[in-house]
């Protein structure tokens, strides 16, 4: 079953002159996270407001555990939750003032408000910051709070829109452990990044989006193989370019690729090619400044599947909207 | 729909618990009035002969009580906006919530505010000389009106935080509307000194007959105000009651509608 279908989403802001939606259609499985992969300006942001009853379209209809979002939205308010880019909680108030707030708007009551908080807060491990004011937080803090508020009342469909940007490399890896735990609990999850690595890790299935529209979708293996996997490379001294270009295309079976002292190739066994590249150097006596294998990038796969890297588009330039997108 | 209320007095409450976590807003939302009535009862209270028995205060206390909650505009507008930015908005119209709730709880919380502000600005009158003569209930109408006045202006509040969406923008827009409003009227001078085309609109501004309204309530002669034989001027109570509601009428449906439908 189809928990999540958008069909033919058409926005433009500026009377038509900036198309942030053409003709975009995308669903999601009952229980599975679509990753929505795309650069900024791609789209990403509209197609989850208009998803989340916060947008409506110029054209397309979409439909939210079977409840359409244009004509029932108060409807699908109630089996959604929604986290986003920036943390849209209240930043002077205490996190536990926040949920309880939350809580009491989902109508839960005043008890079942406070347990619910307290609940949430030690799950995401916030109780020793809960009578903190938010602005004290981290980043990795203040978007598992965001979170938490969005799980209130345990949602069918979970929006979460670019959950990491700005957050380092901690607390992303917090964020994901958090994010997949919540999956395993059953709900349906949209979740838009920047980051083929996170989609990567949290997706059951991905769609590219560029200048807004689907322009891939697929699991991410199969997004891989099209972009071509990892790619082995090597920076050595000018002298030794030759032999290593030679030692590069034998491993890969790919012509190995020159760039001023980088030599690169497509791998297809990882870090067996990786040890095996390197033996062989080691038997020539080169010694590598640098060596690695390189996973593909959002910028590879637009690459491949665009013939033209990631365009940034300044969506904060062209939507009403402020400052929410970075 | 049952709902609506309780889901207002939720963002109410809200409004609430940011004053007792950042107390430096109520401190300065009460400063500033008091700033002001120090300033002209001594700065301009000293020049000014008014000729009213018990002196320029007197007049001056309901200029400064209507210009403070004219200031709820702003304040009402840009406490929205702020929310617009930072996303909050986005959050609660994600939220099972009744529609005008988050609106209709703001203008509660910053009506609350107006009578704290107005509480420790009868004080600080009273301490430099003001004092109402017509007795407790018609002073008590005249907080009433006041009351209403700025709960009125803070629908207007809304409706601009909703158009402008930046806080530092609506705070600026906020003053370009309440400013000429409140000092083109008759709240520190007689209207006479000015010219005729001023006069005129100053006759015939909600700020003037609000001021004249509550100088009658509180048992003045209406003398800044009754200069010309223009209705307002002459019957300042009920042009105050119809331009509050007014207002209420206009302002209320299409604020909520305009919030239904922005899109942040």
């Amino acid at each position: 079953m189809k928990t999540v279908e958008a069909k033919h989403l058409v926005k433009t802001y500026r009377n038509g002159e900036v198309k942030a939606l053409n003709d975009l259609s995308l669903d999601v499985e009952e229980g599975t996270v679509l990753g929505v992969l795309g650069p900024n300006g791609a789209g990403k942001t509209t197609t989850v407001r208009i998803l989340a009853t916060l947008l409506k379209p110029d054209s397309g209809s979409a439909t939210v555990a079977g409840i359409d979002v244009i004509k029932n939205p108060e409807k699908v308010r109630e089996v959604i939750g929604l986290s986003g880019q920036y943390a849209a909680v209240d930043e002077t108030l205490t996190g536990w003032d926040n949920l309880v707030m939350f809580g009491r708007l989902y109508h839960l009551g005043r008890q079942k408000s406070v347990d619910r908080a307290n609940e949430l807060l030690e799950r995401f491990e916030l109780t020793e910051a809960a009578k903190r004011p938010i602005k004290t937080y981290s980043g990795g803090m203040r978007r598992r709070l965001d979170l938490a508020a969005s799980l209130i009342v345990k949602p069918k469909v979970l929006f979460l829109d670019e959950p990491t940007t700005g957050l380092d490399p901690r607390g992303r890896q917090d964020m994901w452990s958090v994010i997949q735990e919540l999956v395993t609990g059953g709900v349906t999850v949209l979740l838009t990044t920047q980051y083929l690595e996170e989609a990567d890790q949290l997706a059951d299935d991905i769609a590219v989006i560029d200048r807004g529209t689907v322009i891939a979708r697929g699991t991410s293996d199969a997004l891989k193989t099209q972009v071509g996997g990892e790619k082995l490379e090597i920076t050595v001294e000018n002298v030794d370019l030759a032999k290593t270009q030679e030692i590069v295309t034998r491993v890969s079976g790919h012509a190995a690729h020159v760039e001023t002292r980088t030599v690169s190739a497509p791998v297809g066994n990882g870090s067996r090619d990786l040890m095996e590249a390197l033996r062989a150097l080691d038997d020539a006596k080169i010694h590598p400044l640098d060596i690695g294998l390189r996973r593909p990038s959002l910028d590879d796969v637009f690459l491949s599947l665009t013939g033209h890297v990631a365009e940034e588009v300044n969506e904060e330039a062209v939507t009403p909207k402020k400052g929410r997108k970075k | 729909m049952n709902h609506a209320i309780s889901d207002a007095l939720v963002i109410t409450k809200r409004q609430l618990l940011q004053l007792s976590r950042v107390p430096e807003v109520l401190i300065f939302s009460t400063i500033q009035p008091v700033m002001f009535v120090l300033l002209f009862r001594y700065v301009f209270g000293g020049s000014i002969d008014s000729g009213q028995p018990g002196g320029y205060v007197q007049l001056l206390m309901p200029g400064i009580f209507v210009q403070t909650v004219a200031f709820t505009l702003a304040a009402t507008a840009s406490g929205l906006a702020e929310d617009m930015k930072k996303g909050l908005i986005d959050r609660f119209r994600s939220l099972p919530i009744s529609r005008g709730a988050v609106v209709i709880g703001r203008t509660f919380g910053d009506a609350l505010l107006n009578v704290l502000v107005l509480a420790v600005m009868a004080i600080a009158g009273y301490v430099v000389g003001w004092r109402p003569t017509s007795g407790i209930l018609q002073t008590s109408l005249a907080f009433l009106f006041l009351f209403m006045f700025g709960y009125a202006l803070s629908w207007i509040g809304i409706y601009v935080g909703l158009l402008v969406k930046d806080a530092r923008t609506v705070q600026n827009v906020g003053f370009l509307i309440t400013f000429p409003l409140t000092f083109l009227s008759n709240a520190f001078a007689p209207t006479t000194g000015m010219p005729r085309v001023l006069q005129y609109f100053a006759e015939w501004n909600p700020v003037s007959s609000m001021v004249a309204a509550c100088r009658q309530l509180f048992g003045l002669e209406n003398q800044f105000g009754a200069t010309a034989n223009s209705w307002p001027s002459q019957n300042p109570l009920e042009t105050s009651l119809i331009y509050m509601l007014l207002l209420m009428l206009i302002f209320i449906p299409l604020s909520i509608r305009t919030y239904k439908n922005t899109s942040a």
